[in-house]
């Protein structure tokens, strides 16, 4: 299983042909669960990025955001002192206040927001903030490709079948 | 879910004269969820689609409360203390409290894959698997060095996490499922379970303070006069007390369950299917979930920090699925827009996926369309699906008892056999 941490979308994949001319090629990251049920990504490299950025960025990009959840997910004394707080209120603070879950979150679309556009965007390559797929999956979009055998046979092909 | 939905379309097909009213209102995404539960206060709250059963729970709390405050409170007041009531209404209040959050908030719902996810990851399976076999509908992962089996889920069209089950009565995915409590009218999972458990124990301390109020007060009344004539002068203690007496047994039974789990860190759910019990399948003898000792697992599992809610209820609705890329990418991909790809081992999806097109007017980007053939269809997939591995005898054994002493104690269960869409029918 562990081999299968990306998805290939590509047009020679049977069953998604059309990904490409809709969406872009689409690369899922999976969820790596070797260290428990917390949130945590696979950081190897799907070499469908190969021609696009360099694996040592990607890597980096994937550490942190691993490093970011694990943030959010460890219960160090302040997260306790929260937990135990809204015990004693009935979980009423919830209502009030941001959870130290939610505070990770923000800084973790931040930072994603700020990797894409200082590095993916650039090369045509759009990573999806976890949390709205469910926190199940990173997905990647490839955008303008190059070495897209027969766009232009794709899209024909695609309206044939629909007209 | 449904029928709320399809009123609103109703009620919009016939107030499309008003049409600033129509163009300010947003769909927000619990609109178009894809479960069975309900929703209320415009998707700030959320029940299991039948909350009839929590209505109950609710009117006996209340019921009683009323009684002991009314009638055992005042008495109490006067002859013993004014703690007495003070104590009773903090109890109380935390009680209702922690029953409404239950009931109320997010189990830690898993939000199904959308079409393209479950198409690429329907491909991959077809990759894979030999032309013409049926796609694997487990697959394996070591979590901390032991084999865990991630089953598909064919409903969610995702592999489900571990410890994440599918409640077939909210028709959900929920992450580290307990169980489903008629009593609250909710599933128990990752995000409900301290609520849950703070309700369980403080309702244990309720009834036996409600018990023992409504017993002082008869034994001071009939100091004097008798038995027969304190119940003649205060029926209502004898009420109270006969419903905490009867409740008070499947509510401690039930608090110290939950205290075990907590401090094992298991779930019902795993603690009645034997997960990690020693004479498991493949040596899977110990949690690998587990802390290591009790008061870490229930400081964790308590106190803890709370997930965050993954299915986003009051979020708007985007009418593309292209919004959530940067303007320039989206502008990259005005091409016409075709049907979702059909994903080989998936049929039904395939038949009914939603092209993006439908989602602007028609709320047709709802999962909840998936499935156009009714429940019928949507039954008899989930059936297609069920898998039940072999489990070994001794484990059955174990656990029936275990099971038949959850049901008396506790009258859960419905859904305790979170793969089976038929059971909970016939438990409601």
């Amino acid at each position: 299983m562990m081999a299968n941490n990306r998805i290939p979308s590509g047009p020679n994949t049977p069953g998604s042909q059309q990904t490409p001319t809709q969406q872009g090629i689409k690369i899922f990251i999976q969820r790596d669960y070797s260290e428990g049920t917390a949130v945590k990504f696979q950081t190897r490299f799907p070499p469908e990025l190969e021609d696009r950025i360099d694996r040592q960025t990607f890597e980096f990009t994937m550490e942190r955001l691993n490093e970011h959840f694990e943030m959010a997910e460890t219960a160090d004394c302040s997260t306790y002192c929260e937990g135990c707080l809204a015990c004693l209120t009935a979980y009423f603070i919830y209502i009030c206040t941001e959870t130290h879950y939610e505070k990770h979150l923000r800084k973790i679309s931040k930072f994603i927001a700020t990797q894409n556009e200082r590095v993916y965007n650039p090369r045509g390559i759009h990573i999806t903030d976890p949390i709205l797929r469910g926190l199940r999956v990173i997905e990647i979009t490839i955008i303008d490709v190059p070495n897209c055998q027969s766009p232009t046979g794709n899209s024909t092909s695609s309206q044939l079948r629909h007209t | 879910m449904y029928l709320m939905v399809s009123e609103r379309e109703a009620a919009e097909g016939c107030g499309r004269g008003d049409a600033a009213m129509a163009s300010r209102r947003v769909t927000r995404k619990w609109e178009v969820f894809a479960g069975r539960n309900r929703f209320w206060c415009d998707g700030r709250l959320m029940t299991a689609p039948h909350p009839g059963v929590f209505a109950l729970t609710l009117a006996l709390i209340c019921g009683t409360c009323v009684l002991h405050f009314a009638f055992d409170c005042p008495f109490l007041a006067a002859r013993v203390s004014g703690a007495v009531p003070a104590a009773g209404a903090a109890l109380c209040g935390v009680t209702l409290a922690a029953l409404l959050r239950t009931a109320l908030s997010d189990p830690g719902i898993i939000p199904r894959a959308a079409p393209h996810e479950a198409a690429a990851l329907g491909a991959l399976e077809a990759a894979d698997g030999a032309a013409g076999r049926p796609p694997p509908r487990a697959r394996e992962v070591l979590v901390r060095g032991r084999p865990v089996k991630l089953k598909y889920c064919f409903t969610c069209k995702m592999f489900r996490p571990p410890r994440a089950s599918h409640c077939s009565l909210c028709d959900n995915c929920v992450d580290r499922f307990d169980h489903h409590c008629p009593w609250v009218g909710n599933c128990v999972g990752k995000r409900n379970y301290r609520y849950f458990y703070l309700f369980v124990v403080s309702l244990s301390f309720l009834a036996v303070w409600v018990f023992a109020c409504a017993v002082t007060h008869l034994a001071l009344l009939a100091r004097g006069a008798g038995l027969a004539a304190a119940l003649r002068a205060s029926p209502a203690s004898a009420v109270s007390a006969a419903v905490c007496f009867l409740s008070v047994w499947s509510v401690l039974g039930l608090a110290g369950f939950h205290t075990y789990l907590a401090s094992t860190d298991q779930t019902t759910n795993e603690d009645i299917k034997g997960s990690f019990s020693r004479r498991g399948s493949g040596g899977a003898g110990t949690n690998p979930y587990s802390r290591g000792n009790a008061c870490a697992n229930c400081w964790h599992v308590l106190c803890g920090p709370l997930a965050p809610s993954l299915i986003d209820r009051r979020g708007v609705l985007s009418s593309d699925a292209r919004d959530d890329l940067p303007p320039r990418f989206a502008h990259v991909l005005c091409v016409p827009p075709a049907p979702a790809p059909a994903p080989a081992p998936a049929p039904p999806a395939a038949a009914h996926s939603p092209a993006p097109t439908h989602r602007n007017g028609t709320l047709g980007g709802s999962y909840t369309n998936l499935f156009e053939g009714g429940d019928a269809a949507r039954h008899a997939y989930t059936n297609h699906s069920l898998e039940h591995e072999p489990v070994p005898l001794q484990h059955v054994v174990g656990s029936a008892s275990r099971l038949r002493l959850l049901h008396d104690t506790t009258m859960i269960d419905a859904a305790l056999d979170l793969d089976d869409p038929v059971a909970p029918a016939a438990a409601l």
